[in-house]
């Protein structure tokens, strides 16, 4: 099958790349470009693991062809972390706020969250819930993610961290 | 999931776009957000030999209001619709059935004309367009036409497009300022197509419906306009016998398929709950 040339930014860096136009974005990630940090769940854009930034959207790679992001500025996962090194403020979250147990949508929330925040940095509860409605998580029943949101929002906006009375 | 092999097309305008159609016929499909075609070519369901993508073509995007009419380019995203606040004012139903198609992600690909295009039984605008009584801006070789939401659909997945055509825009008759509207879905979780959901126009005077205008979403292989049951509905202060009526009349036209949403008995109760549900919160907003 003939393939087509792609030009896109993958978390600030230019990428050339062959692709078959049937090849979906999350496996272009994945397995041409190594960006394993994307995960691939229930592949019928349900679950919201395969989450990534493009263009300022949350989409799911998994229902996005390579070949549509051409042109396209992405951020996955592994574009998250500080230039030095350091945690992102939604990584810092989940990880003081205990978000994630098996991690495994850990990427998808957290590339989800990252774009809500960009839209609305000051979220109540009842936004974020509806902000992560495409995400599933099976492990921690939402609270711990819903309180990691809160906590990167409160440290991106230069306030501290205050956790709701139960 | 890896779909069939295919060529890829982007083109840059509606005539280009229609010349790929034309030279390639039912081998082509187009594709607005992707999100009903591409999980069915994952699974094998659909395979073109060639995908026109639409996202580069200008003229299929935005939002306007032309005098009386509100044309909406049929590439506009349901996140571009939520995120208008000319339109939420104009014609706040949309703001509200929009809100409840999918999830965020979805919403930030998913198209208008995708979904009133598509002809899925389960996609919500179908019935929201129906009960605004909106037209389909439909181009191809030959020129352009409009269709009426309400003549659009013949069965599931079968409407009045022909091959070749595209939609280019939804038209849309601006509502009287002052008016009631609701859509009422019942599904099983974020994301899922309706079990059984009523979309309802109004206008009220001196406590009386003076217009009313249902339509109903996945009851039957197509959006299902309620005339009848509309009519029953003007000129009642929205009693219960007027609902009970409306909701007699809707229920004769209801068919849909028994699934995991239920059997048919349980979805054509539901649609009728539906149906009481949006009647009278858009009564509320009416007299508001």
């Amino acid at each position: 099958m003939a393939k087509s040339a792609i030009k896109l930014k993958i978390n600030g860096a230019e990428v050339e790349a062959l692709v078959e136009p049937r090849t979906l974005l999350v496996h272009f990630l994945r397995e041409q470009q190594m960006l394993t940090g994307t995960h691939i769940g229930c592949e019928t854009s349900h679950c919201g693991v395969c989450t990534v930034d493009l263009n300022g959207m949350s989409v799911k790679s998994c229902t996005i062809f390579a070949i549509q992001a051409d042109g396209a500025d992405v951020i996955t996962i592994e574009g998250m972390a500080n230039a030095d090194g350091t945690l992102h403020a939604l990584q810092e979250g989940f990880r003081q706020m205990h978000g994630l147990q098996c991690g495994f949508c850990t990427p998808g929330m957290i590339l989800r969250a990252h774009r809500l925040l960009k839209e609305n940095p000051n979220p109540t509860e009842a936004e974020i819930r509806m902000g992560i409605a495409g995400n599933l998580c099976r492990c921690t029943g939402y609270q711990n993610i819903v309180k990691a949101i809160q906590h990167a929002a409160a440290k991106l906006g230069g306030r501290e961290y205050l956790e709701a009375a139960e | 999931m890896i779909p069939a092999s295919f060529d890829y097309h982007r083109p840059k305008s509606t005539p280009e776009a229609l010349a790929i159609l034309g030279q390639y016929g039912d081998d082509a499909r187009v594709v607005a957000g992707g999100h009903s075609l591409i999980p069915m070519m994952k699974l094998r369901m659909a395979q073109p030999s060639h995908l026109v993508d639409l996202r580069s073509i200008p003229e299929l995007k935005g939002i306007r209001i032309d005098g009386t009419t509100i044309v909406i380019g049929a590439m506009t995203t349901q996140a571009e619709l939520l995120g208008s606040a000319q339109l939420t004012a104009a014609v706040p139903i949309l703001h509200e059935a929009a809100l409840q198609i999918a999830d965020p992600q979805v919403r930030y690909m998913g198209t208008l004309g995708g979904n009133v295009a598509n002809g899925d039984p389960g996609n919500d605008m179908p019935a929201v367009m129906q009960c605004l009584d909106a037209s389909y801006r439909v181009t191809g070789k030959t020129g352009s036409r409009s269709i009426k939401a309400r003549a659009f659909y013949k069965s599931a997945y079968v409407t009045a497009l022909n091959s070749g055509e595209i939609v280019t825009a939804i038209e849309i008759p601006v509502p009287p300022g002052k008016h009631g509207y609701s859509y009422d879905k019942l599904k099983r979780k974020i994301g899922d197509y309706a079990t059984a959901a009523a979309a309802v126009m109004m206008t009220v005077s001196g406590g009386k419906v003076q217009t009313c205008a249902i339509a109903l979403t996945n009851l039957g292989p197509t959006p299902i306009y309620c005339a009848q049951a509309s009519a029953a509905i003007v000129g009642s202060g929205l009693d219960t016998a007027a609902i009970t009526a409306a909701a007699g009349a809707a229920g004769a036209l209801m068919a849909p398929s028994p699934d995991g949403r239920g059997t048919v008995q349980f979805r054509t109760s539901v649609g009728g709950v539906m149906i009481g549900r949006a009647l009278q919160r858009a009564y509320q907003r009416a007299t508001a």
